[in-house]
């Protein structure tokens, strides 16, 4: 909690006096640069912020105010070689979900060795019948996703949460950066920053490495949105427009024979490869929600029949369920070989007895959740909990076991940020984006920094104050490069950090 | 037994519509109980069909139809071999552990009143007996399907209505259940195909086909022909169609003993 003092990204356990040593240079920077002057630049950045129109719900939430998202301008920065091993843990984890979901929509390998319970999957209305038996192109399910990460310490990450169905927030990776490189132009002399502006061309490119065989060498590729009232239409045209491809509605898209065509104006196009920002429900009104208008009738057919490739897979829910959650360690585990890299948080599932013994002796300590809840209902936050509300929820554990997990309430990692009163220690989470195609998983060399702008606080939700940052993610110098380059597989991550 | 199927369903739009896109669930499988010697659906308009399985095995078609429209038949005719085998369902095509249909849905969600009518009756059979009582006979309408819960409060569920609430009974007491769209021999009517029920047998070990609106097993004069998690699931027809107005749909049906008897 607030009043433990957490690792601070840049300072350290030892305040701002002591730096981290990597990171003194920057430190100096933040010290030496006057606090007024870092509020202008915050304040210029959100002015052209607004002025895009960039006020979406960054974690699909159903704010209806149409606000900006405050924008620190102190960043958060990751050294090379703790980006290159959060990468492997990353690529280690997109890779498992790509497996469990060929194979929970296929031949279900992992219930038939007993790996996980059946009815997990078999009764998660996330695990949707009408995807299995779908092979999808090049059987890559999770072309992007977006692995919710906190930190406790200089090399202790967690995974709060992985996206697989369609991770939000891209745009605000790319416009935060263009605003620092604009506001702050002597951080990018003094560090070598991995650059980020890649990210469409690399999303493109995973694109059309999924298209199905038989789509030519030039694959047409499209965004497809809801429309222009959904809350995230602007990232949607952003993409669509620095992908130089069509961005599509529903209307704009038919299926015949199971194809599926664009209509403009020179006639009809066919369509190769679609990234979809609309939810499964609404994708195919004769498939999933028969009383819904949108969606484009006949998709799932062309999806079936593998003429077109859906990004992401329709079905990708059941991967990044809650209820699915506590079990990815075992997941990473059968798929990979090996164990996790990259940790979850501790859960303790209460439907086994031996948890839920320890959850009812410790509850001051942890946060309790209920494995089908969502916005934070029927969540339990121990170490602000008053003893009515603990007794009450020891006896709703004690009744319905199976509908909580517990986690520790974690110390996150701060990151200096500008308040008040001058700069001080904000607890942040982190987003960053992994995108898988033919050729492999990839981790763009930055992300989504999302920061609890009130002091003490550990809710980094933009609905509940908080803000986000730029994330930069430093390039080797010469001779940790030399270095690295020695284990094979750091070579690739490397590659990618240009 | 020999059974031909005549079963014509034709929509009239009220405006002309510019295109139709449906998934047909109306091809039935091989099984050990059922021999498809001929089938085919033919539609009345120039149309392009796509034979698929669905994620749960059936098979389905795809109809594309491009406008203007102002009807459509499609049209499905054939012959299907039958046997009698006391309800044990085998030989057909299973995508997913039985235990996928423990879970619920909105149309088969069983209330309190249809779990304690479920623990009452506890075995199946008793459990079809008693909605066999219960069912109206099929009046040859169309009909809105009501959720199970509704039909039951009702107190007079259609055939269809009383397969969902059969359904919701059994897994009210943990036995999967699915509902079977399919037909009837001796079904005349001008409203939707059979339904009826499977569910996964207690040993573990396959499927039993029980007809509520019967009281007892599905037998030889049942041709079964896909399965769903409840009516909705198993619908013959699913649609979308591009223009403005309402449609009016008509269902003719005939399931007889085929001419050709053994």
């Amino acid at each position: 909690m607030g009043d433990r003092r957490a690792f601070d990204e840049i300072w350290g356990h030892d305040g701002p006096a002591r730096p981290r040593a990597a990171l003194t240079e920057l430190a100096r920077w933040i010290d030496e640069t006057p606090s007024d002057d870092l509020a202008r630049r915050s304040e210029a950045a959100e002015a052209t912020f607004r002025q895009l129109g960039i006020t979406f719900a960054v974690y699909g939430e159903s704010e209806a105010s149409e606000r900006i998202i405050p924008f620190d301008i102190v960043p958060r920065v990751f050294l090379a070689d703790e980006w290159a091993r959060l990468s492997e843990g990353l690529i280690q984890r997109v890779d498992a979900i790509n497996a469990f979901l060929n194979d929970i929509y296929g031949e279900q390998r992992i219930l038939a060795e007993g790996v996980l319970p059946p009815e997990l999957i078999l009764g998660n209305p996330q695990f949707r019948h009408e995807v299995v038996g779908i092979a999808p192109p090049h059987g890559i399910w999770a072309h992007i996703c977006g692995i919710d990460l906190v930190r406790t310490g200089p090399d202790d990450f967690f995974v709060l949460e992985d996206n697989a169905r369609t991770p939000s927030g891209v745009s605000y990776m790319l416009e935060n950066r263009e605003a620092m490189i604009r506001l702050c132009p002597e951080l990018f002399r003094k560090f070598r920053v991995a650059a980020v502006d890649s990210y469409p061309d690399r999303l493109l490119e995973t694109m059309r490495s999924v298209a199905p065989t038989g789509a030519g060498s030039r694959p047409v590729c499209v965004v497809l949105t809801p429309g222009h009232f959904n809350s995230a239409y602007y990232e949607h045209s952003f993409l669509a427009d620095s992908m130089g491809i069509e961005l599509v509605e529903p209307a704009d898209l038919v299926v015949d024979d199971d194809v599926v065509w664009m209509q403009t104006i020179a006639g009809r196009v066919k369509v190769d490869v679609i990234y979809r920002r609309i939810d499964d429900d609404f994708l195919d009104p004769i498939v999933f929600r028969p009383d819904s208008l949108l969606g484009v009738p006949g998709i799932m057919a062309a999806y079936r029949a593998g003429n077109v490739a859906l990004i992401n897979a329709p079905g990708n829910g059941i991967a990044d369920d809650k209820a699915i959650y506590s079990y990815m360690p075992e997941i990473v585990r059968f798929y990979s070989g090996g164990e996790a890299r990259l940790p979850n948080v501790e859960t303790w599932r209460c439907r086994e007895p031996q948890a839920l013994k320890y959850v009812l002796d410790h509850l001051p300590e942890l946060v309790v959740k209920l494995v089908d809840g969502s916005g934070g209902y029927g969540m339990l936050v121990g170490p602000t909990a008053s003893s009515a509300e603990i007794e009450a929820f020891r006896a709703a554990l004690v009744a319905e076991p199976h509908r909580y997990i517990a986690q520790p309430t974690l110390a996150l990692s701060t990151v200096p940020t500008l308040a008040e009163a001058g700069l001080a220690p904000r607890h942040v989470d982190f987003r960053p984006f992994v995108l898988s195609g033919s050729g492999g998983v990839q981790v763009v060399p930055g992300g989504l920094t999302r920061v609890a702008l009130r002091e003490g606080s550990l809710v980094v939700n933009s609905s509940q104050g908080g803000g986000t940052k730029d994330s930069f993610v430093l390039m080797p110098d010469a001779r940790t490069l030399a270095q690295s380059q020695t284990m094979g597989d750091m070579v690739q991550q490397q590659e990618l950090g240009l | 037994m020999r059974i031909s199927v005549d079963h014509r369903t034709r929509y009239v739009f009220s405006e002309p519509q510019s295109r139709i896109v449906q998934l047909l669930r109306l091809w039935p499988d091989d099984s050990d109980s059922q021999t498809v010697v001929d089938w085919r659906i033919d539609v009345d308009c120039d149309a392009r069909l796509r034979r698929h399985r669905d994620g749960l095995g059936n098979q389905v078609t795809m109809l594309y139809a491009d406008g203007p429209i102002d009807a459509i038949e499609i049209s499905v005719q054939g012959e299907v071999l039958t046997s009698m085998r006391d309800g044990h369902v085998s030989g057909v095509i299973e995508t997913l552990p039985a235990a996928f249909y423990a879970r619920d849905t909105p149309a088969t969600r069983a209330d309190a009143a249809i779990a304690a009518f479920a623990r009452e009756h506890g075995d199946p059979l008793a459990i079809a007996g008693a909605l066999g009582v219960m069912a109206r006979p099929a009046d040859g309408s169309g009909e809105t399907l009501r959720d199970a819960a509704e039909a039951f409060a009702a107190g007079d569920p259609s055939v269809r209505e009383a397969a969902q609430v059969m359904i919701a009974a059994m897994r009210s007491l943990g036995t999967p259940a699915r509902y079977v769209s399919g037909y009837l021999l001796g079904e005349e009517n001008h409203g939707a195909p059979h339904g009826w029920v499977e569910i996964a047998s207690r040993a573990g070990a396959g499927w039993i086909a029980i007809d509520p609106s019967r009281g007892g097993t599905a037998d030889e004069r049942h041709v079964r022909m896909c399965v769903g998690l409840d009516a909705h699931d198993a619908a013959p027809v699913a649609g979308s169609r591009l223009g403005a107005g309402s449609e009016a749909l008509d269902v003719d049906l005939h399931v007889a003993r085929g001419s050709r008897q053994e």
